[in-house]
């Protein structure tokens, strides 16, 4: 039925326009400034590090009037074969979707399924897939008329809510590192939904506690763990590094995109 | 009706005039009279049909175990015999009773209606989803598992995705017809299999494509791994109960309608499509109903202090009953090492005793071990015979609704009204909220205001069914009556504990000395604050002795001590408990006190994480409404001591009442799982009859 938890054949991401420095959405009171050149060449690097991996890329190009574009992870969630493309959370990004709709139905051939309910709302940030089970959180970006949306596209699985006061997506916080294995950051907020999570989940995870939040975003890619870089979050990347985890670990440089709140995860669809 | 005719019978022959003396030659209990046969029609998982003839008093077993001989069935302990009403609700025949019973009951008591004089329908069923099916013994054993999960998937009830419905389809092909073979298999070749409830070309173009990656695996295997796929499935052996919970404690409003699923690992609860909570069996420390509410009692987390309880609103009475029985079988059946031995109180206790009275899993796995036949051979051709009945109501809806429909594109503008809109289907009477009386509209009594019953239901004696004006009365009076018994009962002294007690029990600890202070401290704010509302008002803090780590057997506390009178049935229950109490056992003492709704009231979807496996406790207990009229009196305090060993559960409820000013101590010691009287009422009944 499912293919083993984190085996993919592509990645579609998304290039990142000019109006990404002054126009992408922030959480924080005041803007850090992305270097643009700079943000680029670490997405390069992280398609390459998918590539890599063995994964085909499928780039679609950046849009300037949608400055958030390229956190694609936002635009649908894919599992099994099937695409639920999402209605973002915020209005000023639902424009991004069409173009990653139409990459999912007609190049990759998935079935699309498209959350056109005008009360449901979903950032594909907020859904986490243990390979068993699916983890929606209840954020600024996700309401419960979504998490139904996704509960009817994908009937093989349980779908548990975990509400997200604090933080932008539960993935911020929150993802996988390996099969069975959970990476949860240490501040409370993820604290909190990582019990949630343990007290209502279907089945059992091991965790790995990540000193800071934002590390906590991580990737498990054919084999691979994707995670942050030792000079933007020492203590958190040393965490990955000597963790007791059989698979290979490799770094990936995000410092720029995480200054209006992208993480690994936000980068890539992975199908 | 039917079921009558034999009492009827003996009751003529007893009307016999004296003077007829060639006919009543022997006492009508032992003359013999021909054996009155009931046809029953089984309707089996493969879609064929099993008549068989029984004596009409014949039990549920007798027709179970024939039906398994017929199917050459050994590892029968996963299934039951059910009745379907029209609405798709499932009753399951208990077997240890007389089958021509319970169809009385359901007419009467479900508003079912069975042709009379015709033969009695039923269905044969899955009534344990085994957690890994490749653990079965027997390959038929497995076969008829795969044709109830092939029945669950076609009507709705186990929904699979676009993938998983090719996947499954596969297998059964595969096991069905064996390898694919091109010069056979023309392209039309699974028409006449039904994979979903609503098959496309492509869903067929997607099996063919499967089926082919499977040769060369027997039908045998073919199964497990349909099996295997279907196991993981979220809803797989989740039995599914509509429910209604009150979403805020102060709010008055109905309630969020709800599903209460019971499956191998415990209780699951869905809000829509949503999985809002989940408790595992080792999390839940009680299961009781009441009315039409069903309660659980759930374990403090690893940083709570106190237990929490949860209650449900089922549609009626029964509804919760069955719920509770599902409960209860299913925690028997996956968590004990053998059933509950049946009850021995010595008290006089009208309620029946339900439990549990097939093997656990883990004795049918041990049995089943032993079984040494060459595999049977048998058929596998249910498609064929599958005829084209409409599908019938899916999973989330209500019984009735547009049928839930698995789609490979879901249109979500067509999608099945969510269960929101379901409650204007519930008005409509498609599931009747009330029990013979128009719904209550407002009333869901939660564990606050129902706490009083709770309690006097549980400890004194359940009696008959009052209607709802009675009870209202009743309920009105009590509460006056207790608010002035209270009054009363705070301004008695304490008296010494009889004999009996001090004997047994150990000096009191700090800690109860702590505990009774607090009790009074709480009964004296009660004083204080007058006012009667509905019982019971305790303001306060809450008062629950937190459960202590059992470091050592923890020792009875004393309140009985204030008491000045044990009647005696009590004394015998305590000889009971001496006599039978298990040297080294863990014993968990808890005070459980009336507390104020809104500290009573658990968040059910507050965090609670898992707490350590332990030995657990866990009690049933049916809490009957109504009873003849008597006044239980005010309950003071009540407390519940549980110990446990590896096959039996020990409950001693120690409750403090004061009647008529009169303060009262009884002890009720419960073994395993109490039951309804409404059994013992037609048992009483009957036997009256004849």
């Amino acid at each position: 039925m499912a293919a083993a938890f984190g085996r993919y054949h592509t990645a579609v991401v998304r290039g990142i326009p000019d109006s990404v420095r002054y126009d992408a959405l922030i959480q924080a009171e005041q803007r850090d400034y992305v270097d643009v050149e700079k943000a680029r060449q670490e997405h390069a690097a992280y398609v390459q590090a998918l590539r890599d991996l063995g994964l085909k890329i499928v780039e679609l190009p950046g849009a300037e009037d949608l400055p958030d574009c390229p956190f694609v992870e936002d635009c649908a969630v894919v599992c099994n074969g099937t695409a639920l493309v999402t209605r973002p959370g915020h209005s000023s990004r639902r424009g991004e979707v069409h173009a990653v709709k139409k990459v999912l139905e007609e190049d990759l051939g998935l079935e699309v399924v498209h959350m056109v309910e005008d009360e449901a709302t979903m950032d594909g940030g907020d859904v986490l897939f243990t390979g068993k089970e699916f983890f929606v959180g209840l954020s600024n970006r996700t309401n419960e008329a979504g998490a139904r949306i996704l509960a009817e596209t994908f009937p093989d699985y349980s779908v548990t809510t975990v509400p997200i006061a604090r933080g932008l997506h539960l993935k911020c916080f929150c993802t996988m590192a390996a099969p069975d294995v959970m990476a949860v950051g240490e501040g409370p907020e993820a604290q909190r939904a990582w019990q949630e999570i343990r007290a209502r989940g279907d089945h059992k995870y091991a965790v790995l506690n990540i000193p800071d939040d934002g590390a906590a975003n991580c990737m498990f890619v054919n084999g691979t763990i994707m995670h942050c870089a030792a000079d933007e979050f020492p203590k958190s990347a040393k965490t990955f590094t000597s963790a007791r985890l059989e698979y290979p670990r490799v770094q990936v440089p995000n410092k720029e995109l995480a200054k209006v709140d992208g993480s690994l995860t936000c980068l890539s669809l992975l199908i | 009706m039917p079921s009558e005719e034999g009492a009827n019978e003996v009751n003529q022959q007893d009307a016999v005039p004296a003077e007829n003396k060639t006919e009543v030659k022997t006492s009508p209990v032992k003359k013999t009279k021909p054996v009155k046969m009931q046809l029953c029609r089984v309707l089996l998982l493969d879609g064929t049909e099993y008549e068989v003839e029984l004596d009409k008093k014949a039990k549920g077993q007798q027709l179970f175990d024939m039906i398994c001989d017929h199917l050459n069935l050994l590892e029968k302990d996963y299934f039951g015999i059910t009745y379907r009403d029209p609405q798709d609700q499932k009753y399951w025949l208990d077997p240890l009773k007389e089958i021509r019973k319970q169809i009385k009951d359901l007419e009467e008591k479900e508003n079912v209606i069975i042709p009379p004089g015709g033969p009695w329908v039923f269905g044969f069923n899955v009534k344990f989803y085994p957690p890994d099916p490749a653990q079965l013994q027997e390959d038929i054993t497995r076969y008829q598992l795969s044709l109830q999960i092939r029945d669950d998937i076609l009507k709705g009830r186990l929904p699979c995705s676009f993938v998983t419905h090719a996947l499954l389809g596969s297998y059964i092909v595969q096991s069905e017809l064996g390898d694919y073979d091109p010069e056979e298999h023309s392209a039309d070749y699974l028409s006449e299999f039904k994979f979903a409830p609503n098959q496309t070309k492509e869903l067929e173009e997607k099996v063919m494509e499967l089926h082919k990656t499977h040769k060369g695996q027997t039908p045998a295997e073919a199964e497990l791994h349909y099996l295997e796929n279907a196991k993981k499935l979220a809803m797989y052996g989740v039995d599914l109960h509509h429910a209604k919970v009150r979403q805020d404690e102060k709010d008055d409003s109905e309630g969020v309608e709800i599903m209460l699923g019971v499956c191998a690992n415990g209780l699951l609860i869905y809000r829509d499509r949503l999985r809002i909570n989940r408790f595992a069996w080792p999390k839940i420390l009680k299961i009781s109903f009441k009315r039409s509410n069903f309660y659980i009692k759930i374990r403090p987390g690893e940083f709570e202090q106190f237990e929490s309880t949860i209650g449900f609103k089922l549609p009626n009475h029964r509804a919760a009953k069955r719920l509770w029985k599902v409960c209860v079988e299913h925690h028997t059946f996956f968590r004990l090492v053998s059933p509950e031995p049946p009850p021995k109180s010595k008290i006089l206790f009208l309620g029946s005793k339900f439990r549990y009275s097939g093997r656990t899993q883990h004795q049918t796995r041990q049995i089943s071990a032993l079984i040494d036949r060459p595999a049977p051979n048998f058929e596998r051709t249910l498609s064929k015979r599958f005829s084209s009945k409409s599908m019938d109501a899916g999973l989330w809806t209500s019984p009735g609704y547009a049928p839930y429909r698995e789609q490979n594109r879901p249109d979500l503008s067509k999608l099945p009204p969510d269960m929101s809109a379901s409650a204007d289907a519930v008005g409509a009477g498609k599931l009747p909220y009330a029990d013979d009386v128009p719904p209550q509209g407002d009333e869901i009594p939660f564990i606050d205001a129902d706490t009083t019953d709770d309690f006097y239901s549980a400890y004194s004696r359940p009696g008959a069914q009052k209607s709802q004006g009675e009870k209202d009365a009743e309920q009105q009076r009590r509460q006056k009556n207790i608010h002035e018994m209270k009054m009363e009962f705070l301004s008695q002294t304490p008296q010494p504990a009889p004999g009996g007690w001090d004997a047994r029990t150990p000096p009191k600890t700090l800690s109860q000395q702590k505990e009774e202070k607090e009790e009074h401290e709480v009964a004296a704010a009660v004083q204080e604050t007058v006012p009667p509302v509905a019982e019971p008002e305790v303001n306060g803090t809450e008062t629950h002795a937190a459960p202590p780590e059992p470091a050592a057997p923890e020792e009875l506390t004393n309140k009985v001590d204030d008491d000045d009178e044990i009647p005696n049935v009590e004394n015998a229950v305590v000889d009971e408990l001496e006599s039978q109490e298990p040297p080294t056992v863990e014993v968990k003492t808890e005070t459980v006190k009336y507390v104020a709704s809104d500290e009573a009231q658990p968040e059910f979807t507050s965090s609670v994480p898992i707490v350590k496996t332990e030995s657990k406790t866990i009690t049933y207990e049916q809490n009957e409404d109504g009873e003849p009229d008597q006044d239980p009196g005010v309950l003071v305090s009540a407390q519940t001591v549980t110990s446990e060993t590896i096959s039996t559960t020990t409950t001693t409820h120690i409750t403090k009442t004061v009647k008529g000013g009169v303060a009262e101590t009884r002890i009720e010691k419960r073994i395993v799982i109490t039951g309804d009287t409404d059994i013992d009422h037609d048992q009483t009944t009957d036997d009256a009859q004849q």
